[in-house]
């Protein structure tokens, strides 16, 4: 594609099928304990899923 | 649902639903803005038009690349997780995560502290060793299938409740022997009371260490000040320095609060990465509106000014090998959260929860002391399952505002104390939170997407 780069990305669909271990942090346990968000936290068994 | 925005010299298109970050040239970007909702021999002519340069097969090629992108699910992606999102409101939970607040008191009085100076708007208090073992044993009863466990130490100031955060975390690696799980440990200072023996505990047992600090000295001092009103920076920079020093791989943070006194806070970021820390935090501040160091809807403009400077200046340090992780920015992009995590919230009052020193629970840390939401204790367990459901069934699909936010599963609904505080309610929306978290996203996705092209072009000169 020429005028478009697509960024190497895990695709959300496919962790319906392998995600959900919950092996994961609640969000509010590193560094913010005041805004919480998901995205920027880690998966804990990514080669599981 | 897809979200375009222009930063830093690239055009990001973020497809919400499969998560896919496209960067396109500026033909590519109007294609796509008008693919939905435009004819293709009208988006052929306006191109035409706008791009004299381009030729019509160019544009044509264009739109057939926005199809097979669109085809593979990587743009336009339908939403297909509302069933799902059913499905998570309605899972048996079990708590994954305790907030040890170890200490109700502090050595510090900061002003904005949204625990009332450690207190929480209660009588001071210290967990003693057997309450502790109580939440362990709470946690671990609890737990259902979670292998690993995680304790945070907070309070007020965990470190004045040293020798029981000392106990509690030997009482959980003997329960792992016969458990078999796994305990993790973080712990929240603001550095008063950090010393050598207290810096060698914390290196070997805590995964995470947040240390409080605003950044510049006179941001610092004005609003963490000691009992008796003097600043404490100067008392706790050192003190930083040596633990960083001895940390070695091993994560921590150093967390600041930016309010409306220093709106300009990437200076503060800045100043604690020229100290020499290299993973950093700086939260909005949470307090009543009325304070005047409360942030206002006014900031918004010169906040959102400061997060792109922030993001524009760690793609410099990074390249001149000084880099820095800021926490907000931190976003994975292969191996991030699964949908499951993405849409059931951040897991306060589920599978997270807060122990005052008596063994009171909380949803979390941010509700302590607000008797309304005392859900039971670890003595006798939650007697407020009504609570726990409420809790559960707070995500981004259960809330009217975020059903057209492209972010929603960045954030998922966001934090129900935030909303609950600005709002009155827990499904609440604080606009003024979503703005800033939205602002935070789009600049992370442009660091990752500057990283990504810097990288493929450095593949490409080294071929």
């Amino acid at each position: 594609m020429r005028r478009i780069i697509t960024l190497n990305t895990m695709n959300l669909k496919d962790t319906v099928k392998h995600g959900g271990r919950g092996e994961c942090m609640t969000s509010c346990q590193s560094a913010c304990k005041t805004s919480c968000g998901v995205a920027n936290q880690k998966c804990a068994v990514p080669a599981e899923r | 649902m897809i979200h375009q925005y222009k930063l830093n010299g690239y055009n990001i298109v973020l497809d919400t639903y499969s998560g896919a970050v496209h960067v396109v040239d500026d033909l590519a970007y109007d294609v796509i803005a008008l693919y939905e909702h435009t004819d293709r021999d009208e988006i052929i002519t306006r191109m035409q038009t706008k791009y004299p340069e381009a030729s019509e097969k160019d544009i044509r090629d264009t739109l057939a690349d926005v199809d097979q992108l669109k085809e593979d699910g990587k743009l336009f992606t339908e939403d297909a997780y509302k069933d799902l999102s059913l499905v998570v409101t309605k899972r048996k939970t079990y708590i994954k995560a305790l907030c040890l607040n170890v200490a109700h008191t502090c050595n510090l009085s900061c002003e904005y502290c949204f625990a009332a100076q450690g207190k929480y708007h209660g009588p001071r208090a210290m967990m003693s060793f057997e309450v502790g073992k109580r939440a362990i044993d709470f946690l671990l009863e609890n737990s259902g299938f979670h292998h690993r466990l995680d304790v945070d130490f907070f309070g007020g100031e965990p470190l004045m409740d040293w020798k029981v955060v000392k106990q509690i975390v030997a009482y959980c690696h003997e329960r792992e022997k016969d458990t078999g799980k796994k305990f993790r440990f973080t712990l929240t200072t603001n550095g008063m009371l950090l010393k050598d023996e207290v810096i060698d505990f914390l290196n070997k047992e805590m995964s995470n260490v947040v240390l409080s600090l605003d950044g510049r000295k006179e941001v610092h001092d004005r609003l963490r000040k000691t009992v008796n009103g003097k600043g404490s920076y100067d008392f706790i920079v050192p003190k930083f320095q040596k633990f960083v020093a001895s940390r070695g791989d091993k994560e921590y943070y150093v967390r600041g609060t930016f309010t409306h006194n220093n709106v300009d806070f990437t200076n503060d970021i800045f100043h604690m990465a020229d100290l020499g820390f290299d993973r950093l935090s700086m939260e909005p501040v949470i307090c009543d509106p009325k304070e005047p160091y409360a942030l206002q809807e006014s900031d918004l403009p010169e906040i959102y000014r400061q997060y792109e400077i922030l993001a524009k200046e760690m793609l410099k340090r990074e390249e001149n090998g000084h880099g820095f992780i800021f926490y907000h920015y931190m976003l994975d992009l292969h191996e991030g959260p699964c949908i499951y995590k993405r849409i059931s919230g951040c897991g306060s009052g589920t599978e997270y929860m807060a122990v005052t020193p008596w063994g009171e629970l909380f949803p979390c840390h941010q509700f302590v002391g607000d008797q309304k939401y005392s859900m039971g204790n670890i003595f006798e367990g939650i007697k407020r399952p009504d609570i726990v459901d409420k809790f559960k069934q707070n995500n981004c699909y259960s809330k009217p505002e975020c059903q057209n936010c492209w972010a929603k599963l960045y954030c998922s609904g966001g934090c129900p104390a935030n909303s609950l505080h600005a709002t009155g309610s827990l499904t609440g929306n604080f606009k003024f939170s979503c703005d800033i978290f939205r602002k935070r996203i789009e600049c992370a996705v442009m660091i990752k997407a500057a990283e990504a092209l810097r990288s493929n072009q450095q593949a490409a000169v080294n071929n």
